[in-house]
């Protein structure tokens, strides 16, 4: 029988190891598996690669792990917003690397890579100084970049509802990029507010097949990272 | 001098050139102010990049939903009719063609429709670009809001942008607080000019040559 539960978030992310590159589901606050970044900040893998939307807020979550310096390098999109401290003093200082990729391409790189497509052609960035090196071709008289796919070893995200097969459903906005990655990393590992037995998901409702799901945690009661960077908190 | 239109008076007049039955993404800032200027009888659905069609107003503080984001990060509400989607769908959306107006702001923009909102290029700056360089290549219509000049009085509509851009050629029609301004092949061309603004300020504000309205 499958069953892909994982008692804790401490074994959930116990056997990530150093160098690893984590995908980390979330735009903002909204979906970020903050239960589990906590557990990968107390398990203590270092020289990571991040992939996530932004660099995190505040002194929690994502914020928190490039604060407790385990991250060597983000890719994101929009690396500062108006919450964001930790992540724009490090890269200052040089002591963090970047790569900025814009939201679409970002989204359809880790797609790409879920869907075992190794490059694809788009306009986004044509004519601007993040397309320069890259190969160019025209189709139908308009050029476009080539962009590879982008996979990691590990995805960890926060989602709604799961059931023992790792099928899932997400709440609002909260989805983002979760299903993306869910598909691009070797392991992908899910806490769920609220756990379910197979059958209990409509599967017309299943926004994520669990095929792409190798690890499931519940977190009945989880955090929001507003709710605690509005009581000034921190991590550890 | 006349001090043209104020911001609201920009986002409404914006409205205006937005078809009924849009699909519309609005930028940060003073284009977020389209929404509250629909004119009457037309119906506009609102795309945020992070995830959801049919978004609507901001809720009150104590009935927020925390996982209800628009793409500033700001919470907002779901009108009925709304859908949820992952970042792929939605930038397909973008990237597909198949939204039909984006208003956003900008920093420059160039006679030839080049637009840079994204960077100053500074060496001290965080590159942070966002969804905006795949808006700019994907949406049908790119509307731009924004003042005629910088603070300091320089021209935001210029020859050449001098920061990095988002995209080339692109933009088709810009709306500041002294005139509505179309990309031609020619370059710069007044539509309508604000009430009690020349044509003459017009062209002493704008950093190249710019055709009066037709």
């Amino acid at each position: 029988m499958i069953n892909k539960m994982c008692p804790s978030v401490a074994e959930a992310v116990a056997d990530i190891p150093d160098g690893a590159t984590v995908m980390i589901g979330g735009f903002g606050a909204s979906g970020s598996p903050i239960e589990l970044i906590h557990a990968l900040i107390d398990h203590g893998a270092k020289d990571l690669t991040v992939i996530n939307n932004n660099t995190g807020n505040g002194e929690v979550g994502l914020a928190a792990l490039i604060g407790n310096r385990q991250v060597r390098k983000m890719i994101c999109s929009f690396p500062r917003s108006s919450q964001s401290k930790v992540f724009p003093k490090l890269y200052q200082e040089g002591k963090i690397e970047l790569e900025i990729v814009p939201q679409g391409t970002l989204a359809e790189r880790i797609r790409a890579a879920g869907a075992g497509v190794p490059a694809f052609y788009t306009p986004t960035t044509v004519g601007t100084v993040l397309a320069e090196g890259k190969e160019t071709r025209e189709f139908n008289g308009r050029p476009y970049v080539m962009e590879p796919w982008l996979k990691a070893d590990f995805a960890i995200i926060k989602c709604e509802v799961a059931d023992t097969l790792g099928n899932l459903t997400y709440n609002k906005t909260a989805r983002n990029f979760s299903p993306l990655m869910c598909m691009a990393a070797k392991t992908t590992i899910v806490q769920t507010k609220k756990l379910v037995d197979r059958g209990d998901i409509d599967p017309e409702h299943v926004v994520t097949p669990g095929i792409f799901v190798n690890r499931i945690v519940e977190v009945t009661d989880p955090v929001h990272e507003d709710t605690l960077i509005a009581a000034a908190r921190s991590y550890p | 001098m006349s001090t043209g239109w104020t911001r609201e008076q920009m986002a409404a007049r914006a409205a205006q050139d937005i078809p009924d039955g849009s699909y519309v993404n609005l930028g940060i800032g003073i284009p977020e102010l389209v929404a509250k200027f629909v004119p009457e009888g037309r119906e506009f659905i609102y795309h945020t990049e992070n995830g959801m069609l049919g978004m609507g107003p901001p809720p009150d503080d104590d009935e927020r939903d925390l996982d209800l984001m628009n793409a500033g990060k700001k919470y907002v509400t779901a009108l009925p009719g709304a859908s949820y989607f992952h970042h792929a769908d939605s930038f397909s959306m973008i990237r597909g063609g198949h939204i039909d107006v984006c208003v956003l702001g900008t920093m420059q923009v160039s006679a030839h429709g080049d637009i840079a909102n994204w960077s100053t290029g500074a060496p001290d700056a965080i590159p942070a670009v966002g969804g905006a360089m795949d808006l700019v290549q994907g949406v049908k219509n790119i509307f731009v809001i924004t003042q005629h000049t910088t603070r300091n009085g320089e021209p935001k509509l210029i020859e050449q942008c001098s920061y990095p851009v988002t995209g080339v050629g692109v933009v088709s029609r810009i709306f500041t607080d002294l005139a509505v301004v179309d990309i031609t092949p020619d370059g710069f061309q007044v539509v309508e000019l604000a009430p009690g603004v020349t044509f003459d300020e017009v062209q002493q504000k704008t950093g190249t040559s710019i055709s009066p309205p037709a």
